[in-house]
């Protein structure tokens, strides 16, 4: 049943949307939250718990410091206050991936609080985006449901856990309700996920995998109609699994209500599914009223008191954030605001800067970035970041070609091995015998074969036609499969025609 | 030789192991005759390993033989651990059908110390389900029979290691105190038992009940045994986020300083609130004659007021069912433990619903009910909220107090033991067991109960209740000590060989 | 005032997982009456200002090193279970989604 969606247009005409985010991100800690459990992914199954993560009788859990860590410098990186005493709580609920039934996390005194964020959307604007908290929780395990069609719950005959995921710690940020960004709506949220994503990854916190689950985001839309100020009925969205998901997912809620608000329907309360194939959600669990989580403090955890040195020093080790890097690449590399708002756009900023950190300059790396990487990013389907390779190895081979070593019609060739996982640069050049031929034995057998082939043209140059020489160039290029030195060629050619 | 072996403390069986007058397999296989002579008529024990104990004591003695110190001043002595400790060689089952016959694939950190001690372990005690309760009526396995009147309560929730300890089954054993479960079953069964500071003892492997108030220690016959047994399952432990780094507060020598008898300069506050109504009129005779004692020792008695304390039963019956309520939803039937009604057609949820049902009794579910009642939206201010506030006013009251005496006394409980069946249909009446031993929970500080004569109204065990600040728990152990020592001389020998003899059971 | 219902006994009862039956219903609906009626009593308390303790014993800031810690094998893990498969708890179907 495919839900009625009012025209976009109509509805920023009767409505002011109001978004409110949530973000969920997995640390990157060696150890689970409360144990000390390796933190992977993608073991055999129940290979990482021990009592605490399984939540056997009797254990007890004891807080990672590092994820702590993390916890502040988020919160900081977010400009939030870190609290000076804050503590641990019981989520109390029933599900077969909680071990414990309850979740530990923390409920009215998380440890950041009341950030702000300036975001830069599609179009170049920037929006402030208010941080209400940022606060610590445990990750549950893992369910398989079997025997159903698509391997989700309905019509599922049991499941299966795994608690290998159990205890990896999660921070959660929440916005304050965003308003006013109006048909913008569904770009800030979208450029607001994508910027919270470079933050961490820029942290080192983080895999900040959308894909893998070490970045979710749950989408909180609701309409505010024009004039009023009350805040309308919420949904919150989940399954939320790419950066353009978030765009979808906000926009497709915001034409769905509308339409039911104006058919004098009113927004039910609830959790919905984002479906990825038609962009589209369907209500799940009707749980918010019927869910008391009877919230009481953690008794096997003591409070934590971040003393003013600690977020000091912590505040010291953050590295230079996403807008303190733009703000100096454009006066570095001397862009204009639009040359700067396209690279943003395209996700690229950080993979240029990083490929200028190691060691390319800052035209070339931008323009592999730009134009072949993104073409081929975009003839995948994936963002720029999620490619196979990495500032690295494009800023070895604007090296390589620098040194000439390869040509740039070489250097693609290169890539395409790095992205099919061929290997680092020099290794995929060796493999694929990619290397520009330079030495003058090979290349004066191939210059004598081609004047031989084309006698006339030596003549031609003889006679003072240099330009002719083209052809023998071009020939030996043939010849060589793209890889001789085209200009030692030339050089080889006029040297031996007038010898 | 067999029967005496039985009747020594652990410090004297101790001496002889460790001077190898003795063996420990002797001394173990000693204690496991008279289990196997009483036990039927008591039920203290729920699981027996007679083979790891046999074992583990034949490890000590081939230890000495070879001339390596003793692990501890306790190895080679039998030892009784509730049931509520988890254990990889037992069952730990806490009283209950849910964990019926479930082995742990973790030790406890006392189990593990205990061990680590040479500690022999002869098997695990009967207790109320989940530890909730103060008679032992609330085991799905049954009751366990106090060894002075067999048609009594041994108290509770450990009334099977009191009634082992009494029954001179062991020695020694290992309870845990929420609200009163170590201290009570020892005043009604003649034993020494004690709560030690919150955080003294780790509750690493201790299946929570309440967690803020749970704390495990040590039961013994006499006051230096117990002191024993605390210094070597106490101290710090990473494992345990609530445990205290610091070292263990030195209560066996102020249990050997107290013997001497001299409480000279001593001030002890008798607590005004615990008495009057309620309370049965031999047990404040006998703790009237404890209190004379104590002023016959040097010590200086005056009255202190605690006023919170009235208030300290219903604030207490409102955190511990709360804390419980969700430290026992683990307990669902998917991981482990009893599950009911898998039959295929049922969801999960319902498989759920009907495991608890079948595995947990009466109790456990009236606390589970009240506890998410309390915590529930709307509720939890005027209820869990209001309670927190309570314990506040206690935690003054004791600091107060303590400004103006080292150690506080009471009635460790308002009754003798009480008859098997008198009180299951009452709850209430069943709260009122821990009028007095709550208090010290709810302030997390040290309090004991050693024998103090018996009821003249029924000749049965009373316990004189001592409670000491936070890590002051040598006080507590010193003024016990030292009226121990009086009373004994007084009496003509402790309290615990007056026991009425025990029909034996010949095989 | 503080009179519970029977059908709050079973709201509470569907919220704790705990299938109880007609007579448990009204049973603990009289017990808990008593006993709340007692415990409602630390309503009395002026404690207006008071600040309320959720720990007795005053620790704050207890962390642990992020460096693993041996824990479990997967047997031990599963050691308890009622059923496994594939090395997984194997539990009857779930039929809301979380």
């Amino acid at each position: 049943m495919t839900a009625a969606l009012m025209d976009y247009d109509e509805v920023l005409e009767r409505f002011e949307p109001v978004l409110g985010l949530e973000v969920h991100v997995e640390l990157s800690t060696s150890t689970k939250m409360f144990c000390g459990c390796a933190n992977v992914f993608g073991a055999p199954p129940n290979t990482h718990v021990c009592p605490t993560c399984l939540g056997l009788p009797g254990s007890l859990p004891v807080l990672n410091r590092a994820a702590v860590e993390s916890a502040m410098r988020i919160g900081l990186a977010l400009n939030c206050s870190i609290v000076p005493w804050c503590r641990f709580a019981r989520k109390n609920y029933f599900y077969p991936d909680m071990p414990k039934n309850f979740q530990t996390s923390q409920y009215d005194e998380p440890i950041a609080v009341h950030g702000s964020w300036e975001v830069q959307s599609a179009d170049g604007s920037t929006f402030t985006v208010g941080i209400e908290r940022a606060h610590m929780e445990e990750d549950t395990g893992k369910s398989l449901h079997v025997g159903g069609a698509t391997g989700r719950i309905h019509g599922a005959s049991h499941s299966l856990l795994d608690y290998n995921r159990a205890g990896v710690p999660l921070i959660e940020i929440v916005t304050k309700p965003i308003v006013g960004a109006g048909r913008r709506a569904p770009e800030v949220a979208r450029a607001y996920v994508t910027a919270l994503r470079d933050l961490l990854r820029a942290l080192g916190v983080s895999d900040v995998r959308m894909d893998q689950g070490s970045l979710r985001c749950d989408a909180n839309v609701s309409l505010m109609p024009r004039g009023s100020s009350t805040f309308g009925t919420r949904t919150e969205t989940k399954n939320v699994n790419s950066l353009r998901s978030v765009e979808r997912a906000v926009r497709h809620e915001m034409g769905r209500q509308a339409a039911v608000l104006a058919s004098g329907g009113e927004i039910v309360q609830e959790t919905r599914h984002f479906d990825e194939a038609t962009g589209t959600t369907s209500p799940g669990r009707r749980k918010e009223t019927s869910e008391d989580y009877r919230y009481f403090p953690e008794p096997d955890l003591v409070p934590i008191t971040p003393s003013d040195e600690w977020v000091a020093r912590l505040r010291a080790t953050l590295p230079e954030l996403p807008w303190q890097r733009r703000a100096r690449v454009r006066a570095e590399w001397g862009l204009s605001d639009l040359e700067l708002r396209d690279l943003v756009n395209a996700g690229a900023l950080d993979l240029i800067a990083a490929t200028v950190d190691a060691g390319a300059l800052p035209a070339q790396a931008r323009s592999w970035w730009v134009s072949y990487l993104s073409q081929q990013a975009n003839s995948r389907g994936v963002e720029l970041a999620d490619l196979p390779i990495t500032p690295e190895q494009v800023a070895r081979v604007i090296a390589l070609v620098g040194a000439g070593a390869l040509t740039n019609t070489l250097a693609r060739q290169v890539v395409n091995g790095i992205l099919a996982g061929e290997g680092e640069p020099d290794e995929v050049l060796a493999a694929r015998g990619l290397a520009v031929v330079s030495g003058d034995a090979e290349l004066t057998a191939a210059v004598e074969q081609a004047l031989a082939a084309q006698p006339d043209v030596a003549e031609k140059i003889r006679g003072g036609k240099v330009a002719a020489a083209g052809a023998i160039v071009g020939a030996v290029m043939k010849a060589t499969g793209g890889q001789a030195d085209a200009h030692r060629v030339r050089e080889l050619v006029l040297a031996l025609v007038s010898a | 030789m067999t029967t005496e072996l039985t009747r020594l403390s652990a410090a004297e069986l101790a001496g002889r192991i460790h001077a190898r007058d003795t063996t420990a397999v002797e001394v173990t296989q000693a204690h496991l005759d008279r289990v196997a002579a009483v036990d039927r008529a008591v039920h203290a024990f729920l699981h027996l390993d007679a083979r790891a104990a046999l074992s583990a004591a034949a490890a000590v003695d081939e230890g000495l033989r070879r001339g390596n110190p003793p692990a501890s001043p306790l190895a080679g002595v039998p030892l009784a651990l509730k049931d509520v400790f988890t254990t990889v060689d037992m069952p730990t089952t806490c009283g209950s059908r849910m964990l019926q016959g479930w082995r742990p694939p973790y030790d406890a950190t006392v189990t593990r110390r205990l061990r680590e001690a040479g500690v022999v372990i002869l098997g695990k005690t009967n207790m109320d389900e989940f530890a909730m309760g103060s008679s032992t009526e609330n085991s799905a396995y049954g009751p366990t029979r106090n060894p002075w009147d067999l048609d009594r309560v041994p108290g509770g929730s450990g009334g099977g290691s009191a009634a082992a300890v009494a029954a001179f089954e062991v020695p020694l054993a290992i309870g845990t105190d929420t609200g009163g479960s170590i201290r009570q079953p020892s005043a009604v069964t003649g034993t020494v038992g004690v709560k030690p500071t919150y955080g003294g003892v780790s509750r690493y492997g201790l299946v929570a009940f309440s967690s803020s108030l749970d704390q495990g220690g040590p039961v013994a016959r006499t006051v230096l045994d117990a002191a024993l047994l605390h210094e070597v399952i106490g101290g710090y432990d990473a494992l345990d986020s609530t445990s205290i780094d610091a070292p263990v507060p030195p209560v066996v020598r102020a249990a050997r300083t107290g013997a001497a008898g001299d409480l000279t300069g001593v001030r002890v506050g008798v607590v005004s609130q615990f008495r009057g109504e309620g309370y049965q009129p031999g047990v404040l005779r006998a703790f009237e004659l404890a209190v004379s004692r104590l002023r016959e020792l040097g010590a200086r008695v005056v009255e202190v007021s605690c006023p919170s304390f009235d208030h300290a039963l219903p604030a207490y019956y409102l955190i511990a069912p709360s804390e419980c309520s969700s430290n026992l939803a683990r307990f669902d039937g998917m991981r482990y433990g009893l599950r009911v009604g898998d039959d295929g057609t049922r969801g999960a949820e319902e498989v759920m619903s009907l495991t608890r049902a079948a595995g947990f009794g009466p109790e456990v579910k009236r606390r589970v009910i009240l506890g998410t009642y309390a915590l529930s939206a709307g509720y939890y201010d005027a209820y869990y909220g209001q309670a927190q506030k309570v314990r506040t006013l206690i935690i003054r009251d004791f600091a107060a107090a303590f400004e103006r005496v080292d150690v506080l006394v009471s009635p460790t409980s308002p009754t003798t033991a009480f008859g098997i069946g008198e009180r299951v249909d009452d709850p209430l009446a069943m709260y009122l067991s821990d009028l007095c031993t709550i208090p010290a929970n709810l302030a997390g500080n040290a309090a004991l109960s050693v024998p103090a004569g018996c009821s003249d109204d029924d000749g049965l065990p009373v316990g004189l209740q001592v409670m000491a600040p936070s890590l002051a728990d040598d006080r507590a152990y010193r003024v016990a000590a030292a009226y121990e020592a009086a009373r004994d001389a007084a009496d003509g020998g402790p309290l615990a060989y007056r026991v009425p003899a025990l029909e034996v059971v010949v095989r | 005032m503080t009179t519970i219902s029977r059908d709050e006994v079973a709201h509470l009862a569907r919220l704790a997982r705990l299938a109880v039956t007609e007579e448990e219903l009204d049973l603990f609906a009289g017990q808990l009456e008593v006993i709340l009626t007692s415990v409602a009593r630390v309503g009395e308390v002026a404690a207006v200002n008071i600040p309320p303790t959720s720990h007795a014993v005053g620790l704050t800031d207890v962390f642990r090193v992020d460096v693993p810690r041996p824990g479990l094998t997967q047997q031990q893990a599963l050691s308890g279970a009622y059923a496994t498969e594939d090395g997984r708890f194997r539990v009857p179907r779930i039929l809301d989604e979380s």
